[in-house]
């Protein structure tokens, strides 16, 4: 069973962005990037699949700029098999992406796509719902427990009040919570390995894909800012502060 | 212009996070109208119909419609979706799940978690964890949205007379089914529709002690508890209590961040709160920056003395 594995790259979670002064987006030239975490974890998970003998090939996608082939070598240094770029400097919004990706499945004919369940830079949380969708496949999101066997997964997933277990029945999509797994270190030997797997370029064009944006950004702006309040010397003097001034019990 | 507002429910009554939702469907113009999509859900959808703003309740009942599959909830919402111009899901986990599919379907954008209507094409959402506004403008006819709930008001629950139509739903799609879920039972309030939140962080150190600590506090100020991300990673606190950047987004009036250092993905899930008060004793963690009042002790000490004074 092949699985592919979409991974983006972003602003690494370390970074605090700013906002460029003339308002049209956060400034990313010379920040750290790095997979998204999300990504990560997905990409385990496969590899996790794989090991136990489930998953016979691991194919992960990037889609963006040249140096997104950053992000496929170390997913394949975690254990992905080969890649895909889909190269191109445009915008690429989340349908985009979902339409990309649904060419790439066509013809890889993956049983399984594992995503991230958001990105941590434009956090939309939508990709993997919208290739399910464009599939025509069952979703199993928010993912923090995954066992695949005769055709089907079951999923436990991470929703408000507590976990909810599903069945999908393959080909499906499974959206990676942050409890799934812990992600591997990847070691230099991995890293040296990852550098001789095959890396595939491939244009929007060539999938017959339009990636025109349907969403237009007019301004980026910082946040309100919320000030600092004042230190309060004891137990005592806060909960006079909460009476008496803030008025909130 | 029309807008359609996907109801939050458990069949028995509708969640609070539905009336943001509608709020903001209203603030896009035009009418605002339903769906209750359940297993014998007519009772939400008279809780529905109530709400202040709604012109129409649409219910569609089956076995389908049960836990809320996102397969067969979204292709309900396609099967009458033409008519309207937005089409709008609460930014809770059922929402965020169902309403991309919703979208890919209709060949349009999504606009995620929105804080602001601007124009009925043009809404304000936070990115980069909350660091930056963006104001985007959709180009497609349909608008497909989820709203940040604290970024509205609650609309009244009460006070609306729409009518509800029933309508026949559409098949299963066979492709998915629930299994089991496991619904932490609880007397205290929903985290996200709480007025207090006592959230705890790695520093409480073992999941008893989180408990043992933070509840009393808890109980005493008819509080929800939360968690950090840490705190939910360690095991102190289950995973629906995480307050953040990819958990929940609360706004309530006291947030009190009991041994939270403050990382920027915790700040961007409770920045909006009211109060902020944050007890910690490293005095350069980054929550201070945020709170306005802090207490630099030990949370061992002053938790208790905290419950003790109230």
């Amino acid at each position: 069973m092949k699985v592919l594995v979409p991974v983006k790259r972003v602003v690494d979670y370390n970074v605090k962005v700013r906002v460029k002064s003339d308002a049209s987006g956060v400034d990313i030239a010379n920040v750290k990037m790095s997979m998204n975490p999300f990504d990560e974890i997905a990409i385990e998970e496969a590899v996790r699949l794989k090991e136990k003998g489930v998953a016979t090939e691991i194919i992960a996608v990037s889609c963006g700029v040249l140096q997104c082939q950053e992000t496929l070598r170390t997913a394949m240094a975690i254990g992905a098999d080969r890649a895909i770029l889909v190269e191109t400097a445009e915008e690429l919004q989340p349908l985009a992406v979902a339409k990309l990706l649904k060419a790439l499945v066509d013809k890889e004919q993956p049983q399984l796509v594992i995503l991230g369940k958001q990105a941590i830079d434009d956090d939309c949380n939508q990709t993997g719902q919208m290739l399910a969708a464009l599939l025509g496949w069952p979703q199993a999101t928010f993912a923090s427990k995954v066992d695949v066997a005769d055709g089907k997964a079951v999923v436990t997933r991470e929703v408000d009040g507590g976990l909810e277990t599903l069945a999908i029945t393959l080909p499906a999509i499974i959206t990676t919570d942050l409890r799934l797994n812990e992600p591997r270190y990847v070691t230099l030997p991995n890293i040296m390995k990852a550098k001789k797997k095959p890396l595939e370029n491939v244009k929007p064009a060539d999938l017959g894909v339009d990636v025109a944006p349907r969403i237009k950004t007019l301004k980026v702006s910082e946040p309100a800012k919320r000030s600092a309040g004042i230190k309060v010397a004891d137990v005592a003097a806060l909960v006079d502060k909460l009476k008496n001034e803030a008025k909130v019990i | 212009m029309t807008s359609l507002v996907i109801a939050e429910h458990n069949n028995a009554s509708i969640r609070p996070a539905t009336l943001n939702t509608v709020t903001a469907a209203a603030q896009c113009g035009g009418d605002v109208h339903v769906l209750v999509a359940g297993l014998n859900a007519a009772a939400a959808a008279q809780e529905a119909a109530q709400i202040a703003g709604v012109s129409k309740v649409i219910l569609v009942e089956g076995e389908a419609f049960a836990h809320g599959l996102a397969e067969n909830v979204a292709a309900q919402v396609i099967a009458i979706a033409g008519s309207y111009s937005h089409i709008l899901f609460p930014a809770t986990a059922s929402g965020k799940n169902i309403a991309p599919r919703v979208a890919a379907l209709l060949d349009v954008a999504q606009i995620s978690d929105i804080t602001k209507v601007d124009a009925a094409d043009t809404f304000e959402r936070p990115i980069y964890a909350g660091n930056a506004i963006a104001i985007v403008q959709s180009l497609d006819a349909t608008k497909v949205i989820t709203v940040r709930t604290t970024g509205f008001d609650a609309a009244a629950a009460t006070g609306g007379s729409a009518s509800v139509e029933t309508l026949a739903g559409v098949a299963d799609s066979g492709k998915s089914s629930f299994v089991g879920a496991e619904i932490a039972k609880s007397d205290r309030p929903e985290l996200t529709a709480a007025k207090i939140i006592v959230s705890g962080g790695r520093a409480l150190g073992s999941s008893e002690q989180f408990h043992a600590v933070l509840e009393p506090l808890a109980d005493k100020l008819g509080a929800a508890l939360g968690a950090s991300r840490a705190a939910v990673d360690a095991g102190y606190a289950p995973n629906d209590w995480q307050v953040g950047q990819t958990g929940k987004i609360v706004a309530p009036q006291l947030y009190i961040a009991v041994g939270i250092s403050g990382a920027i993905q915790h700040l961007a899930g409770m920045k909006d709160s009211k109060v902020i008060v944050a007890i910690n004793k490293d005095a350069e963690a980054p929550i201070f920056g945020v709170a306005d009042y802090g207490l630099e002790a030990d949370l061992f000490d002053a938790v208790p003395e905290l419950v003790a004074a109230l």
